[in-house]
């Protein structure tokens, strides 16, 4: 398997950050190299967020940063806008369009519409919305193995999170393909 | 014989290299007895400053290190964690502490770190030869103003008990002054108090020492003598500016 | 050695060097470093350990010398601006031979600068930034797990060769993420233990001798002297402390030398070069000092051009070019201010390069 090479880009809040780490976590589980890298610097504050994974199955990953990715995951228009060029001719684009009506440009890329927010309003929580996202992106890549992010939901969601583990699950796998 | 007088063994069987007149050795003398009454040579770590002193492990028979220029209070901020049990000093002049070391006293002072300092006060930089200092007083003449301090010119000494006063860390502030024996004794006293808080763990102990630069004065000591009560008391009033609370 | 865990090159950094041994931090808040201090509050009193956030970074040095010099085991950390106002310190911390661990995070210069990451400090870690002649060791570590590995040896070297070590990362690598393996934590020193295992440091003289660490020496004789011992430890130190990867560089056309971050742009350059049928090598100095200019002798024959890959406007290709000696053409790729060359930026300008030197 090659390297492969993800972006998540939204705005502060949306959970971008947080999808970015579990790829990561996963990626180590299944004894995977990854590594993960938040763009940092004074528009931290309120402003986008969006971070990198790189996942080398075999080999230490050489770079951390990246010009371009396989699968770019974006959660509001300003990041569509701004980082649909970054996906690889062949590679795969994840549209939140539960926020982003505008159709992505590119004709040589996959686009996979997943509606984040409302599939997770009609879970009952809207916080769930980056993990409906998120399931999207691994059960349709295999980026990392499924068991794996299961493995990370059930370490955080234990004890008095517990509840909240069935609806997560639920979450990931909410969104069904066109 | 009866033995009438003995040579403290806080101070090393040396000559000190500071000036005739100076009163850097009765300074060191009187902490060095203090430690030596109180048993506490053998726990005892000094820190020297950069200026005359700067050589002081020379003289002091206890352990030492030397700080750079204005930074012993935070040399000894880091020897009292690493050593809880031990008594700690600085000993600083005035342009050490009063001008190039100021933010390393005050933020001490007020982390109430438990720590002594012994703040010698001549008014003048000594080592480097005699430029104005930060508490030199106003007409008073050093090589950085051959005219005298003007208020205009350099602004107004600094009083550094009544400043570190206005802080809620220090347990202990008291100014002294070295320059006749009643003085003296006085000033004994105060190191001695100084140490006794530090060592029930009160909190940051400060004991400013009016004194002498016969040298760059241009006086002879007596004269150095004479011009420290006629000139420094009045601007740097002698006395105690904090004291424990007492429960 | 425990399972793998995902970290945050910050924490990791500082969980490493309470792993090692240090029991006290002091510093000074500085982007892009501050977890450091963050993280050293919140965990250091749970291993035992004092943390005090200090009033300025010349504050923060010289408690690192007050709490070396009584022989404690000391870490501050900081970032460019910080270091450059802790030059006066790091040349007395030499002088008198005190142990602290230093953590660079160096960052786009001069100047203030940018947050971004920066390798514009080189000539300033590597030559001493502050007065007189001394040495300490540098290492650029070039991924997390590799900065843990340092770090946790740290201590113990620092108090071996009673010198400071510094750690040479950059913002990139605190903020990254890599599974890592943390070491067992070692045993730290008492301050009861002091005055037996480090007699010369200032403990009180009830030990039965008396200490005193100092680095003024105003006679000419004594000071020469005391330099010369110092330089016969870098001199051993040069010997022992090395610390270099190398890859391909026997059959590479082109070699390239590159550290920390930067290392890791070049190596997926080098991957693109191979796929395009362009042997290349690299040299990576771990250690920055001392540097490991032997390894510049098992560049092969089919070397046609060594590049330096930096992000300074040139400092570490001066070494490069005592490395090289003449044998081959020495050429510099870089970006400064903060920006990074993308790996497609590297594998363009090496081609270009190539074209030249043949």
């Amino acid at each position: 398997m090659p390297t492969n090479k993800l972006f998540f880009a939204g705005s502060g809040g949306q959970g971008v950050l947080t999808m970015g780490q579990m790829v990561t976590y996963a990626a180590m589980y299944a004894d995977m190299n990854a590594t993960w890298l938040p763009s940092y610097g004074p528009e931290m504050r309120g402003g986008t967020a969006n971070c990198t994974v790189v996942i080398s199955p075999e080999k230490p990953v050489s770079c951390p940063l990246i010009y371009e990715a396989d699968n770019l995951v974006v959660m509001n228009l300003p990041s569509l806008i701004k980082f649909e060029g970054m996906v690889k001719p062949g590679g795969n684009l994840f549209v939140n369009t539960s926020l982003i009506e505008q159709k992505p440009t590119r004709t040589d890329i996959n686009v996979y519409n997943v509606p984040a927010n409302d599939l997770a309003m009609q879970l009952g929580n809207a916080r769930t919305a980056n993990v409906v996202m998120l399931g999207a992106l691994v059960r349709t890549t295999n980026v990392v193995p499924v068991e794996m992010i299961y493995k990370i939901m059930e370490k955080t969601f234990s004890g008095r999170k517990a509840a909240l583990l069935d609806l997560n699950k639920q979450a990931f796998h909410t969104w069904k393909p066109e | 014989m009866k033995a009438v007088f003995k040579q403290t063994q806080g101070m090393l069987p040396v000559s000190t290299s500071y000036c005739p007149g100076c009163t850097h050795g009765v300074a060191h003398r009187i902490i060095m007895e203090t430690l030596d009454e109180m048993g506490l040579l053998g726990k005892a770590i000094g820190v020297a400053p950069i200026g005359c002193s700067v050589v002081a492990h020379q003289f002091m028979n206890v352990d030492m290190c030397e700080s750079a220029h204005g930074r012993a209070p935070a040399v000894a901020t880091a020897i009292r964690r690493v050593h809880p049990d031990r008594i700690v000093y600085t000993y600083q002049g005035d342009g050490d502490l009063a001008s190039i070391g100021m933010a390393e006293i005050v933020h001490a002072a007020a982390r109430g770190e438990k720590f002594s300092t012994f703040f010698i006060n001549n008014g003048i930089y000594g080592m480097t030869g005699g430029q104005m200092a930060p508490t030199t007083l106003i007409g008073q003449r050093a090589t950085t103003c051959v005219d005298g301090r003007t208020r205009e010119q350099a602004g107004m000494p600094l009083k550094i008990c009544e400043l570190l006063a206005t802080l809620d860390g220090p347990a202990y502030i008291e100014r002294v002054a070295l320059n006749s024996p009643a003085h003296i004794r006085k000033a004994k006293k105060a190191v001695r108090r100084a140490f006794e808080i530090q060592q029930e763990g009160k909190g940051f102990t400060f004991v400013e020492l009016l004194s002498t630069c016969p040298t760059n004065w241009g006086l002879t000591p007596p004269k150095a003598m004479e011009w420290l009560e006629e000139n420094m008391i009045p601007y740097y009033p002698l006395g105690v500016f904090r004291e424990p609370e007492v429960k | 050695m425990s399972e793998k865990v995902l970290m945050k090159g910050n924490e990791a950094f500082a969980e490493a060097v309470i792993r090692g041994g240090v029991r006290f931090y002091f510093g000074y808040p500085i982007t892009p470093q501050s977890e450091i201090p963050e993280f050293m509050s919140r965990e250091l009193p749970k291993w035992g350990g004092k943390f005090l956030q200090a009033e300025s970074e010349l504050g923060a040095i010289n408690m690192a010398y007050g709490c070396g010099a009584a022989g404690g085991n000391g870490f501050i950390s900081s970032s460019s601006p910080g270091i450059a106002l802790m030059q006066e310190g790091m040349s007395f911390l030499c002088s008198a031979e005190v142990p602290v661990v230093l953590l660079n995070a160096s960052r786009g210069g001069p100047g203030i600068g940018s947050i971004q990451p920066g390798q514009a400090d080189y000539n300033q870690v590597t030559r001493g930034g502050g007065n007189g002649d001394y040495k300490m060791p540098v290492f650029a570590p070039a991924s997390i797990q590799e900065a843990i590995d340092i770090l946790y040896d740290a201590p113990a070297l620092a108090d071996q060769w009673r010198n400071p070590v510094m750690v040479l990362v950059d913002g990139l690598m605190g903020q990254m993420m890599e599974p890592v393996l943390m070491p067992e934590p070692k045993k730290p020193l008492e301050s009861a233990d002091i005055p037996t295992v480090k007699p010369w440091a200032i403990s009180g003289s009830e030990k039965g001798t008396r200490s005193v660490v100092k680095s003024l020496r105003l006679q000419p004789e004594v000071l020469e002297e005391h330099v010369e011992h110092l330089f016969e430890k870098y001199g051993r130190m040069e010997k022992e402390l090395v610390r270099v990867e190398t890859e391909n560089v026997e059959n590479a056309e082109v070699v390239f030398v590159a550290f920390g971050t930067m290392a890791r742009l070049v190596k997926e350059a080098m991957e693109i070069l191979e796929s395009q049928g362009v042997k290349a090598g690299m040299i990576r100095p771990i250690s920055l000092w001392p540097y490991p200019y032997e390894a510049f002798d098992k560049i092969g024959k089919n070397c046609k051009a060594v590049i330096s890959a930096e992000l300074s406007m040139g400092q570490m290709v001066q070494d490069v070019k005592l490395g090289v000696e003449g044998r081959w053409p020495v050429r510099l790729i870089h970006r400064v201010g903060g920006m990074l060359p993308t790996s497609l930026d590297i594998v363009e300008k090496t081609r270009k390069i190539l074209e030249e030197v043949r």
